[in-house]
């Protein structure tokens, strides 16, 4: 490796609580510069994968690395990182300026430094002159940014942020995001970041890490993983998807045939197999027309119109699909047959 | 982290080299030593023939040699542990065999000359070494796993876990030692008769007019006392949340006073007025020509006295439990029809259930460590806690015995404090959620009302007379015989010369005494307190259950037994304590240390853990983090800690008495000195001094706290 500085490596790293494993043998890289998002449901392992790499938790077996250095068993005083708490965990008996200049005052960096170089770092984050307030006079999203710069004064290695938005209301969430996410790129940091939220991690990630049940269940650019699911899980976790069982017939390296519900498909491949699979449609993978043409026979059950696209779910043979479609002059109504028609290149195989 | 291991090395060989071993007649700070001739450092002493001590030098310097020699820091962690384990077992065995009094291990075995000469107990030197041994150990722990261990935090459980060995149990396996003690030797098939013997545990008042053992008697007296203490305080918390009785900042204070009260001031009040010589005695002999008789010397008036002096320990546990029941459900249960009555009865009786249960076993717990209550009124009914001391400073002082009762006593109080763990762990009914409950508790059904107001005012009115009494006996010429007004009492207790400037009070020195020592004991207790508290919330560890355990036993240890266990364990080498004031400043710091413990954990549990986990990924260590982010978010908890053992060290009776001397005296147990000699006056007014005393201090001590609060909030107007 060229640049080591910033690169976090796992290499068979476990962690059992007593006889609950949080989390099955781990191998994972994370790039320099980069900003990763660890995603997936509550009680995935993605909090206990970022306090690992806090050394906040210690792994049971396996070795972790941060720029190339073995930190296993050096405890988070003495790892080059620092946290963005999802409460902020903002000290409420210092002031913004003491909070953001604690972790250089306890490096004893002498106190009229620290207080410049958090004057900065508030700066950075938009909060210049409001040092001298407390924590608590300050909104959800002010005490946010003061988080973030707290953390970033230290110039860490790594940037671990655990569930930083999940405190704020929604239209707040997407302006914070987009200013982590300017940040840390400005600043070139490597940052590992804990979400829940699909899409807010589709919009900050250059790659994603989805986990589930205590392993990784794909890692990928948000591209990737939206694209060219590895499986039903991921499928339906990445974006709405309608998951239909299918039948593999044949494959090429681009195109798979498939069998669903009588009707042969083809569809891009994505590395499947012969055999039962499960077939991904996106709702706007599915087309609806008048019933007649060829597709699935189906009855409308429900009918939404959104202003910019109506949302249908339709009963068809091979269960109840949803489907987004443009909005037009004369919308189906709740009852009406239609026929589903699949965009065969927009359809995804995964192994059943 | 090498350094830290280093320093500690070398000052233990400083301690070796250049400081008394072994105790000197001056103290600590007395340096004549230093030239009288006698080779007494470490070194020196075992170059002149105590050469048991060398081996102790020699694992110090091992220790330092490995650390400079042993380049891979895993293989050097664990050597230099091993090396000073090895030193600290040497030290202790050295300590516990090579002694010429008092329980020696391995007695029959070592009998040689040098044993036999036996040494003086340890000094600044040993306690040097022995704390550079462990604190090397304990950092050499952090080192050699995989490096998990925070050095503070294995240094500060180490030390707790040696302390609370050295004064807590190894006190206490002392007593248990003693207890098969027979002439010149130590005999098993002794004990038991003598444990069950029908002196302890007769029930022979039960069938034929004869007295029970003194257990049956204590445990009698435990279980009216829980039972009428709890029912007390519910009647309290009842009218205090579930009535609009107007006084309630009355009551409230009534029930805080007992707090601040000597144990044997209720008793002695009582005396005042119910005694042979009592007003209200004397009142109803004349009105109606009953005779006085001494009925208050006896269990009536133990148990009169106990009510009094514990009824707020149960309103202060039961008045969260009351108010805690959820007024949703009250108010869920009257939806569904039923009456006030049926409400109580089997919605929220049910559900303080556990809180009951808690404090009754307090009261329980109490009663049996009552010492100052019984010691006054308790002539005509023996309890084990008196017992106990007159076991040892009776006429026939008779150790054994002494052990014997305080075994059984031990044995009461545990099996309480275990039944309350077993019990309020098991059982959850918490009712208080997350969300915000609004809606009001029921009140009381009206014949309900009336009870509590029947049984709580009554009790109420008493306390205001017993108070009363405590002033205005202190003013009085002799009482219940010449009532008129005087100062004498006050002038001669804390009188001042003023042509000469000499303080010719009698009470000066024992005030003083105890005011120093209570404001030295403070501040460790809460120290010690609070870090274990620490440690348990915040820290995980191999052994934490046993850890807390063993942290919070020395509450169930009544006073009584620990001030024997500790006259019995530090009257002789290796640790001579007894007659200094050392050993009151310890005993007050390990008995009052479960409270500190509780409050502290109470505290930072309502801390965000994120708020350390915070600091510590910004690069701060634990010690840093608990300096800087947990002590200044702890100031409540700091003050209560400080408040409570200030005012558990003036109070204390039960187990100081064993433990002053003519040098150290306490207050309180020159107060009991006083009424043994019946000079009611002096003791009265020296106990209102006392209670003023600790008003004037509590009062201080919010204060201080308060203006740091204040000025923060300061400055968050001008921001």
């Amino acid at each position: 490796m060229t640049q080591t500085t910033g690169s976090v490596r796992f290499e068979g790293v476990v962690k059992k609580y007593g006889a609950v494993t949080a989390l099955k043998k781990l191998d994972l890289s994370i790039d320099p510069g980069k900003l990763v998002t660890l995603l997936g449901p509550s009680g995935c392992g993605k909090t206990t994968t970022l306090r690992l790499i806090a050394g906040l938790e210690m792994a049971t077996e396996g070795s972790i690395h941060i720029g190339g250095e073995d930190v296993t068993h050096l405890t988070a005083t003495y790892r080059k990182v620092s946290m963005v708490f999802q409460s902020y965990a903002l000290f409420p008996h210092m002031t913004v300026r003491e909070n953001v200049a604690y972790g250089l005052t306890v490096k004893s960096i002498p106190k009229a430094e620290a207080a410049q170089e958090a004057d900065d770092g508030l700066e950075l984050v938009g909060l210049a002159g409001f040092g001298d307030r407390l924590p608590s006079e300050l909104s959800g999203g002010q005490q946010q940014r003061v988080a973030v710069a707290r953390a970033i004064v230290l110039e860490p290695e790594v940037l671990l942020l655990d569930e930083p938005l999940s405190n704020l209301d929604a239209k707040l969430r997407r302006h914070v995001r987009e200013e982590i996410r300017q940040i840390q790129q400005r600043l070139g940091l490597t940052a590992v970041y804990v979400t829940h939220d699909q899409e807010e991690a589709m919009a900050v990630s250059d790659n994603i890490i989805v986990m589930n049940n205590a392993e990784i269940a794909q890692i990928g650019t948000p591209g990737d993983l939206y694209e060219a699911p590895n499986s039903a899980f991921i499928a339906d976790f990445i974006g709405d998807a309608n998951l239909v069982p299918c039948e593999v017939e044949a494959t090429t390296n681009k195109v798979a045939t498939a069998m669903l519900n009588g009707q042969k498909l083809n569809v891009p491949s994505n590395g499947t197999h012969k055999g039962a699979a499960q077939m991904v449609l996106r709702p706007h993978a599915l087309k609806l027309t008048a019933p007649g043409t060829s597709g699935l026979v189906g009855q409308i059950s429900y009918a939404a119109y959104l202003g910019k696209e109506m949302q249908y779910t339709v009963d068809t043979p091979v269960g109840s699909l949803f489907i987004i479609a443009p909005v037009q002059a004369n919308p189906f109504a709740q009852g009406d047959s239609v026929s589903v028609g699949i965009i065969e290149e927009q359809a995804r195989l995964v192994s059943g | 982290m090498k350094k830290t291991v280093l320093f500690w090395l070398i000052l233990g060989l400083f301690g070796f080299v250049c400081l008394p071993w072994h105790m000197t007649d001056g103290g600590i700070l007395d340096a004549r030593w230093v030239t009288d001739g006698t080779a007494s450092t470490g070194l020196f002493a075992s170059i002149a023939g105590q050469w048991w001590l060398t081996p102790v030098g020699l694992t110090l310097l091992g220790a330092l040699i490995i650390q400079l020699s042993v380049i891979d820091p895993v293989r050097r962690a664990r050597l230099t542990l091993g090396t000073s384990v090895f030193g600290l077992v040497l030290l202790a065995v050295q300590g516990l065999v090579i002694v010429r009094a008092g329980p020696r291990i391995l007695e029959t075995l070592l009998t040689s000359e040098t044993i036999l000469a036996g040494q003086p107990g340890m000094g600044a030197g040993a306690a040097v070494c022995a704390l550079a041994l462990l604190f090397s150990s304990t950092i050499s722990i952090s080192q050699s796993g995989k490096g998990q261990g925070d050095a503070f935090v294995v240094n500060t459980i180490g030390l707790i876990v040696a302390l609370v060995a050295i004064f807590v149990f190894f006190p206490v396996i002392h007593i248990l030692v003693r207890a098969f003690e027979v002439d010149g030797g130590y005999a098993l098939t002794e004990f038991f008769p003598r444990f069950f013997s029908s002196d302890i545990w007769g029930l022979g008042c039960l069938i034929r007019d004869r007295s029970c053992g003194v257990a049956i008697n204590s445990l009698f007296l435990a279980v009216m006392t829980g039972a009428g203490t709890t029912l007390l305080g519910l009647s309290f918390a009842l009218i205090f949340t579930r009535t609009d009785f107007r006084a309630k900042t009355v009551l409230r204070i009534l029930t805080v006073l007992p707090i601040i009260t000597p144990p044997f001031v209720i008793g002695l009040a009582l005396i005042l007025l119910f005694g042979r010589a009592g007003t209200v005695t004397e009142f109803f002999a004349d009105l109606l020509g009953w005779e006085a008789t001494r009925w208050l010397y006896g269990f009536w008036g133990i148990y009169f006295a106990q009510l009094l002096s514990f009824t707020p320990i149960a309103f202060l546990v039961l008045i969260g439990v009351v108010q805690g029941v959820s007024p949703s459900m009250e108010e869920a249960s009257q939806t569904l029809d039923a009456d006030r009555w049926q409400t109580f009865r089997f919605v929220s009786l049910p559900l303080m259930r556990p809180g009951l249960a808690n404090a009754f076993l307090l009261g329980f717990i109490e009663s049996l460590a009552d010492f100052g209550n019984p010691l006054v009124l308790g002539s005509g009914y023996n309890v084990l806690s008196t017992d106990i001391y007159f076991a040892i400073v009776g006429a026939v002082a008779d150790p054994a015995k002494a052990a014997i009762l305080a075994i059984a006593l031990l044995t009461l109080t545990l099996s309480a404090f275990m039944a309350q763990r077993i019990w309020l762990g098991k059982k959850s009914y918490a009712t208080i959620t997350g969300k915000a409950d609004s809606g009001q508790n029921a009140s009381l059904n009206p014949v309900l009302k009336w009870v509590c107001y029947g049984t709580a005012l009554p009790w109420a009115a008493l306390t205001v007379v017993v108070y009363s009494m405590i002033i205005f006996g202190s003013f009085v010429k002799l009482w219940g015989y010449n009532h008129s007004f005087t100062l004498d009492h006050y002038i001669r207790a804390f009188g001042i010369d003023f042509t000469t400037g000499r303080w010719t009070g009698v009470a000066w020195d024992s005030y003083f005494t105890t005011l120093t020592i209570s404001s030295v004991a403070a501040p460790l207790t809460a120290v010690v307190g609070l870090s274990t508290a620490y440690l348990l919330v915040r820290q995980k560890f191999v052994g934490k259950d046993a850890f807390e355990f063993s942290t919070m036993l020395s509450f169930a240890i009544p006073g009584t037994v620990i001030g024997v266990s500790y006259i019995m364990a530090f009257n002789f080498p290796p640790i001579e304590l007894t007659g200094t004031s050392i050993i009151l400043i310890i005993v007050f710091v390990f008995r009052n240390m479960p409270v500190g413990v509780r409050g502290g954990i109470a505290a930072m549990s309502q801390l965000d853990k994120s708020l350390d986990e915070a600091s510590i990924t910004l690069g701060a260590n634990s010690f840093t983090t608990v300096r800087r982010v947990i002590l200044p978010l702890m100031g409540p908890a700091i003050l209560a800690a400080l408040t409570y053992s200030f005012v558990r060290a003036i109070t204390s009776v039960s187990a100081v008495i064993f433990l002053v001397s003519a040098k150290h005296n306490m207050a309180t147990s020159f107060i009991v000195g006083r009424v043994e000699n019946g000079e009611f006056g002096l003791a009265i007014a020296y106990s209102a001094v006392l209670i003023i005393t600790m008003l004037a201090a509590i009062l201080i001590l919010q204060l201080l706290v308060g203006t740091r609060r204040l000025r923060r909030s300061d400055r968050v107007q001008q921001a």
